[in-house]
């Protein structure tokens, strides 16, 4: 009996030598692995933080638009060729020859016809029509002499933003040019509204994102029109009156699987139904919001069914004893209740829309286009697509446009993921 | 009339209906609801979904298919030299016609038959563009019509208003499945033809990618040789380049996350990782070919590495941070759905947190993680912008993640950006990758949805 | 003072307690009548513990000692803070975030709680049988030899066999599971789930086993065979048990504690407090008027 009795304390003391003993090793594996997990988070979270602040430091500087100042001499001469300052004949003036006269008069050592072709490129050619505008809309400037701010190239903004490294491609010549003006104060930079109200452009210093904006907005109302009904509906007949058996599951894993199928296949889908069977419009913002509806309809639905699913069973129990219809029960007290949960899905679903790509590019949303849509059926492009299309452009002054156009999209993006968090709070219940 | 117009109209034209429903209802019983069967607002509802919804269903089909009816007619009307021509050829005289009709572009040999045929396409249009309105009328005005005549008291108008609704509920969830159907279809089509073009088991067993195809038949080089092997290959070394970024990363943040953060690190550091599944893949893409690429590139031959300025490794980099999340937030669901009674199993026989997360919990959740991966490997399959924008376009059978590779995906993009015709075994040739991509992804996530789901039984 | 005034003391406290309908937080000014201190060997001696979930105090003011190789039970009615208390001693209660363990908990006169102590080793000394049976996903002897590999008990395969095997013998269960060793623990039945965590405790030889109402889950049958085991490992583990079944405490406990509203009322032999317990809210606890 004693000998039973006492095995075991000997044994107990080996063994608290023996936990002891491996105590330090394993203490030390404990934090290897609390250290591993949180360089796994600033690892991820890093790159986030590095590609943001890479953005904002690429994209910031075009939002503001280099301009050079110049004395113009508004010749009604030249600008009012009929002479009866009616707006057709304003509109055919020469604007782009007052502008070179201007140049000419600022810099007379300049003879060459190279040399002066040099020159006039500093001067975008945008100048001329938006000053074209401002004399069609005020004939009162004609005959007067004043200083302009004239949109410059963009050779010369990247090089007036960025000093050497920009503007690789203007000559030691107009380097001495845009210094002797930079000297008396006659180059700066203006806020660059041109970007937020152009179309697109092969000049970068026209090029803007009004257009892309534009489709993705039509796009999106297109998106929004059909996959939120829709993806409601889908939502409740799935959750409140299937009947729960092999269809529905297989409904169940249908959804589940498109939800999770490569964006890309959704356009092959639209290039040939929508494009090729049903012989749509190409590029039109109306395809690219069914193809973008297919893709978000899994998301939506998945999102409505589990805020119906959160939808405590006793309110049914209630309304349906009290004598309601089925039908009654879902749209008079489920429905309100899971509302705010699927408004939440369908943004988030919206905002994925929003920054999709791939599928847009398959139904023709990748053409240049100058104008801004303005219908369904319009060709357009959108925000992302835009944002593809500079991003393969060579001039540099593109890739800030890229760079700011990102920027835009994600501010649409943090907006709406807002919008969904607060009515996520708003309206969050605890049953 | 515009199309927003015309869906106003009807819109309108539904209310007045409902507004007509209930009045009408009422009339029969002098204003006394009580002796109605159905509420007034149930007529409402009957009476303008009997004068709105046909009207409706009737301006889609509409919209959807007079392109196709016309453009059928217009070659019906073609002299039979025309339409004896192969189907490619016959698609672009239509598109000549259209282009012609719309004043696109202006003839310059007119054909007497092209003319008759443009003249017979405005014609065509025309008439369906007069034809619609009347006949959603007559079809709104005959619903109407209907509805309010074969209202009485006793109508049981919530029975058939909520038939009405039931059937249109049922619809909307069918359009998933729709959506599955038209993909498979659509793909498999063209695919099919692209088959008959190009064999089987050239287009799966093919060494070499190169899908130039001459314009005319007797040109050098007139065959493209369309063999998928080294896109295949390409799209496995970066989705793996991503997988082997994102596993252990998501992995160990998902780990840290459920087992050692506290409440409010975790409310904040959650969602900060989400954002990156949330960043639209285009800006990846941009990031990756302007800072990515080159810094890999610099730091290759700094270290006296021959890489590619469209390296494998730095798109699938990039592609593998934008899955993080998909790793790390589903493992972390995974990992908290675990019992907390076998964490405090384990704790108590004096096992650290971390022998109890690498022995206990991970052993446990394993099925549920790998389902999480297998969705990311799906994601990373089928990520196009990525890969277009950072990885190369040619196709290379190499082992070396600092070549430039291309994928499926970037093919595909490739194939069907630009002007492109509709038959060339080239076009057809992106609904044949299409659809291997759709199966590969297919067979990914059912997997990961099968795997996720006895997980989730299994706990719940 | 003698047992009968101390008796009418209390008596008189808890009557103008309840007499006030102050049932919820009963003055108990002393911790018990039968003393909670121990002449005989003390595994584990509890001094004014008081245990908070955030601002809520769960355990106010306990002191109590645990004899060697004996069970104690801990009874009372449901939310007393009977686990909570039990929680402390292997410290299980820091996997809870928020709560808050003040006071001195001895071990042999170590301090569990004290900045040195390595709930590791703690653990390793003190180990716990769960309300729930928690068998790990994994096979029968791999949750033996789970305990035994982690603290690097067994230099070889053969060690870790014979341990194994010892282990569930001395849970009564090696002659049921010997030939499915390798089937996962899951699919034994609750019963044998239950001696399998109690096997896997043991396998790592702790000094105190604590329970948390271990035959809770379980049907009647296999109830009485973990009682059966709990009776024979008293031979050689301070056992610890919290039960809201006072027919088990009577049953499998040398020594009994009865906690009221988080306070420790009384502990006393086992017999006397079932018999004749000192105090008014042990024996309306005992005698069914709540719990």
């Amino acid at each position: 009996m004693s000998k039973k009795k006492n095995k075991p304390l000997v044994k107990r003391r080996a063994i608290r030598e023996a936990v002891l003993h491996g105590l330090a090793r394993r203490r030390r594996r404990d934090r290897l692995l609390r250290l591993a997990g949180i360089g796994a988070i600033v690892l991820g979270l890093s790159f986030l933080a590095v590609m943001l602040v890479s953005l904002v430091s690429l994209g910031k500087s075009a939002f503001w638009q280099t301009h050079i100042r110049l004395e113009l001499t508004l010749d009604p001469a030249r600008l009012d060729p009929q002479g009866n300052g009616s707006q057709a004949s304003l509109a055919a003036g020469d604007y782009a020859g007052v502008i070179k006269q201007a140049l000419r008069a600022r810099f007379p050592e300049v003879r060459k016809r190279r040399e002066k072709r040099e020159l006039y490129r500093l001067v975008s050619s945008g100048a001329a029509w938006a000053l074209r505008d401002q004399v069609v809309a005020d004939p009162e400037l004609l005959g007067q002499r004043r200083a302009f701010w004239l949109l410059a190239d963009d050779e010369v903004d990247q090089w007036f933003k960025h000093g050497e490294a920009g503007g690789v491609r203007l000559s030691e010549r107009q380097r001495h040019w845009l210094e002797s003006l930079r000297a008396e104060g006659a180059i700066d930079t203006f806020f660059n509204w041109a970007f937020f109200r152009n179309g697109d452009s092969r000049e970068p210093e026209l090029a803007g994102i009004r257009g892309a904006l534009a489709g993705s907005f039509y796009a999106l109302l297109v998106t929004l029109a059909l996959s939120l009904p829709l993806g409601v509906a889908a939502a409740i007949y799935l959750e409140e009156f299937a009947p729960r058996n092999r269809w529905t599951d297989f409904v169940e894993v249908n959804i589940n699987n498109l939800a999770a199928v490569p964006s890309i296949v959704f356009g092959l889908l639209g290039l040939a139904v929508f494009l090729n069977f049903l012989d749509l419009p190409r590029s039109a913002p109306l395809v690219g919001g069914l193809v973008l509806t297919l893709m978000t309809l899994p998301t939506i639905i998945i999102t409505g069914r589990a805020a119906l699913k959160a939808v405590p069973p006793s309110i049914r129990e209630a309304a349906l004893g009290i004598g309601a219809s089925r039908m009654q029960t879902v749209f008079h007290h489920v429905l309100p209740q899971a509302l705010p949960g699927m408004l939440t899905g369908t943004i988030i679903g919206m905002a994925q829309a929003l920054g999709e790509t791939a599928p847009l590019l398959m139904i023709g949303m990748v053409a240049f286009i100058v104008d801004v849509p303005q219908g369904f059926t319009d060709p357009a492009t959108v925000l992302p697509v835009q944002i593809y299309l500079w991003a393969d452009s060579p001039e540099r002054a593109f890739m800030e446009r890229t760079a700011a156009a990102i920027l835009v999209l994600l501010l649409f993006l943090v907006l709406m993921n807002l919008v969904a968090i607060l009515l996520r709070r708003r309206f969050e219940k605890r049953w | 009339m515009s199309l927003s117009m015309l869906f106003l109209l009807l819109v309108a034209y539904a209310l007045a209906a409902y507004w007509l429903g209930r009045r009408v209802v009422l009339g029969r019983v002098d204003g006394d609801a009580r002796r109605l069967h159905s509420l007034p607002r149930y007529h409402g509802y009957r009476v303008a979904l009997l004068a709105g919804l046909p009207p409706l269903v009737l301006l889609v089909l509409w919209l959807a298919f007079d392109q196709v009816v016309i453009g059928h007619l217009v070659m019906q009307s073609l002299p039979e030299s025309m339409r004896a021509l192969s189907e490619a050829q016959r698609s672009l005289l239509l598109n000549d016609i259209r282009n012609l009709a719309t004043g696109n572009i202006a003839s310059s040999a007119p054909d007497p038959a092209l003319t008759a045929a443009v003249e017979h396409y405005r014609r065509l249009s025309r008439w369906s563009n007069m034809a619609l309105p009347v006949l959603l009328l007559l079809v709104g005005l005959g619903g109407l019509g209907w509805g309010l005549l074969r209202v009485y008291p006793g109508l049981r108008a919530r029975a058939s208003v909520e038939r009405v609704v039931h059937v249109l509920l049922l619809a909307s969830a069918s359009i998933a499945i729709l959506t599955t159907l038209g993909i498979v279809l659509s793909v498999l089509f063209e695919a099919l033809r692209f088959f008959e073009s190009v064999p089987l088991g050239d287009f799966l067993f093919g060494l070499e990618w190169s899908p130039q195809i001459a314009i005319r038949a007797d040109q050098v080089g007139a065959s493209g040789a369309f063999g998928m092997v080294p896109l295949f290959a390409g799209t496995l070394m970066i989705a793996g380049i991503a997988l082997a970024v994102a596993v252990p990363v998501g992995l160990f943040s998902a780990i840290w996350l459920a087992e050692f953060a506290g409440a409010r690190a975790r409310a904040w550091i959650k969602p900060l990782l989400e954002i990156l599944a949330g960043i639209p893949t285009v800006v990846y893409g941009f990031f990756a070919a302007l800072v990515v690429a080159p810094l890999v590139r610099g730091l290759g031959e700094s270290l006296g590495l021959a890489v590619s300025s469209e390296s494998a490794l730095a798109a699938g980099l990039v592609m593998g941070v934008m899955i993080i999340p998909f790793v790390s937030s589903l493992s972390d669901d995974v990992i908290t759905a675990v019992p907390q009674s076998l964490r405090d199993g384990s704790l108590a026989l004096g096992a650290t947190p971390a022998e109890t997360v690498l022995r206990v919990v991970l052993p446990a959740a394993l099925p549920g993680i790998v389902g999480g991966v297998l969705l990311a490997a799906s994601r990373a399959i089928g990520e196009t912008m990525i890969v277009v924008m950072a990885a190369g376009v040619g196709a290379r059978l190499t082992a070396n993640p600092l070549d430039s590779v291309t994928t499926i995906t970037v093919q595909i993009v490739t194939l069907l950006v630009g002007d492109q015709e509709f038959d060339s075994p080239k076009t057809l040739a992106a609904f044949a990758l299409g659809l291997v991509l759709f199966l590969a992804t297919l067979l990914l996530n059912v997997l990961a949805l099968y795997v996720v789901r006895r997980y989730r039984e299994a706990y719940e | 003072m003698a047992i009968g005034d101390r008796r009418a003391l209390f008596q008189s406290v808890v009557e103008t307690a309840l007499a006030a309908g102050d049932t919820a937080q009963p003055e108990v000014v002393e911790s018990a009548l039968g003393t909670p201190f121990l002449e005989r060997k003390v595994s584990l001696r509890a001094r004014n513990v008081n245990v908070f979930y955030g601002e809520k105090q769960a355990i106010k003011d306990v002191s109590i000692d645990i004899g060697k190789r004996q069970v104690t039970a801990f009874i009372g009615p449901s939310g007393c803070g009977k686990s909570t208390f039990l929680r402390c001693f292997n410290r299980m209660n820091d996997t809870i975030e928020g709560c808050r363990v003040e006071g001195e908990i001895l071990l042999d006169d170590e301090d569990i709680h004290a900045p040195e102590m390595d709930v590791v080793p703690l653990r390793a000394r003190v180990g716990m049988v769960f309300q729930k049976p928690n068998p790990f996903p994994k096979s029968i002897y791999e949750n033996i030899a789970y305990g035994p590999r982690l603290h690097g008990l067994a230099a070889s395969r053969a060690d870790l066999d014979e341990l194994v095997e010892n282990s569930l013998r001395r849970a009564g269960l090696w002659d049921e599971v010997k030939d499915r060793l390798d089937a996962p623990g899951t699919g034994l039945s609750g019963g044998q789930q239950q001696r399998l965590c109690i096997a896997r405790a043991i396998a790592i030889h702790p000094e105190v086993i604590l329970m948390d109402e271990p035959c809770s889950a379980l049907d009647p049958i296999a109830t009485a065979r973990v009682e059966e085991l709990i009776d024979e490992l008293r031979e050689r583990y301070t056992i610890i048990i919290v039960t809201h079944s006072m027919q088990q405490a009577a049953r499998v406990s040398q020594r009994t504690a009865y906690f009221h509203m988080g306070r420790l009322v009384e502990v006393d032999k086992t017999e006397r407090i079932f018999t004749n317990p000192a105090h008014e809210l042990t024996e309306a606890y005992i005698t069914g008027r709540f719990g």
